[in-house]
């Protein structure tokens, strides 16, 4: 759901790149505890499968395609301030160097794919490992991946309802409704991820979940 | 540790280079809503900036699935050595005597 210059009027492209370079500010600054050395390669690994795997779109219902965002498993893997750091290096590669999201909507991609998904996505996931009482329960992974896609979706359709490009009214349902089956592949993908990881390297999972 | 990071570099570039010409072609779900809507054409370029790499697809390059795959390495080698140096400057950034 990259999206490109042209939809999203200036106050809200404006608006929204202020608020993004505000929290990468913040991300940039966090003295995170529970960084680890060997989460300097780790995050280079992260950009990679989710650049990589972004490029794969999978047909969904009605000649409408979806592809895997990657801001749950990078917070899975990585914690909430890193993964935004991961997303938005991929969304400014992909901007700059692919033509996929505007420039000027650049600011408008991270807060929805790199600041909204994650957080979304890592609050559901919390809040259901919490209320389960299990730290890496497969249905807050699933939960928190889905709402990760979906809240972002409905943040794009709130900024171009924002920008008069189209009546908010239209443009919540059809987003969230697309995204909602989208969001069922990020799911399954995330899952299918993690239980890869939780395989091999339990050790970079678990931990991160609850905060160590 | 140094194993695994490799093999994670090595699916992501597989993915990239091998799998990536095989994706769907469909219009992904912004882009659907946009035209059942009747906005996709407030799009534009910039007509001031030009990627160098347009749609995944690598200039000068005949072969559609190989222009797709030569953009898909160099996006995914870009995006690894980017977020390896934010990585390492947020270490740098690390409280001294916090563990490690």
């Amino acid at each position: 759901m990259h999206i490109p210059d042209g939809f999203l009027d200036a106050k809200t492209w404006g608006s929204l790149a202020l608020t993004s370079t505000v929290v990468l500010g913040r991300a940039l600054s966090k003295k995170d505890k529970r960084f680890l050395e060997e989460d300097v390669p780790l995050m280079g690994v992260a950009a990679a499968f989710i650049f990589a795997a972004q490029m794969l779109n999978f047909p969904i219902a009605g000649g409408t395609s979806g592809h895997f965002m990657g801001a749950m498993l990078a917070c899975l893997v990585l914690g909430p301030w890193a993964a935004t750091l991961v997303m938005t290096t991929v969304l400014v590669v992909q901007a700059l160097v692919f033509q996929d999201g505007g420039l000027l909507a650049l600011g408008a991609n991270i807060f929805n794919m790199g600041i909204v998904a994650v957080w979304a996505g890592w609050g559901v996931y919390r809040l259901l490992a919490h209320l389960t009482g299990k730290p890496f329960s497969r249905w807050a992974v699933m939960a928190g991946s889905w709402s990760s896609v979906v809240v972002s979706a409905a943040a794009a359709a709130l900024e171009l309802g924002l920008s008069g490009t189209v009546r908010l009214s239209l443009a919540l349902p059809a987003m969230i409704g697309v995204h909602a089956l989208i969001g069922v592949g990020e799911a399954l993908i995330t899952l299918a991820v993690l239980e890869f990881i939780a395989k091999v390297r339990p050790d970079l999972l678990l931990v991160r979940g609850e905060g160590r | 540790m140094n194993r695994w990071i490799w093999i994670g570099l090595g699916v992501a570039l597989v993915l990239a280079v091998f799998v990536s010409p095989f994706a769907s072609q469909d219009p992904d779900g912004l882009e659907r809503v946009a035209e059942d809507l009747g906005f996709s054409g407030y799009a534009w370029g910039n007509p001031v900036f030009n990627s160098p790499i347009p749609d995944y697809t690598m200039p000068g390059v005949k072969s559609q699935a190989l222009a797709t795959g030569l953009a898909g390495l160099a996006g995914t080698l870009l995006v690894f050595i980017l977020a390896v140096l934010l990585g390492k400057y947020l270490k740098s950034r690390k409280e001294p005597g916090s563990r490690v």
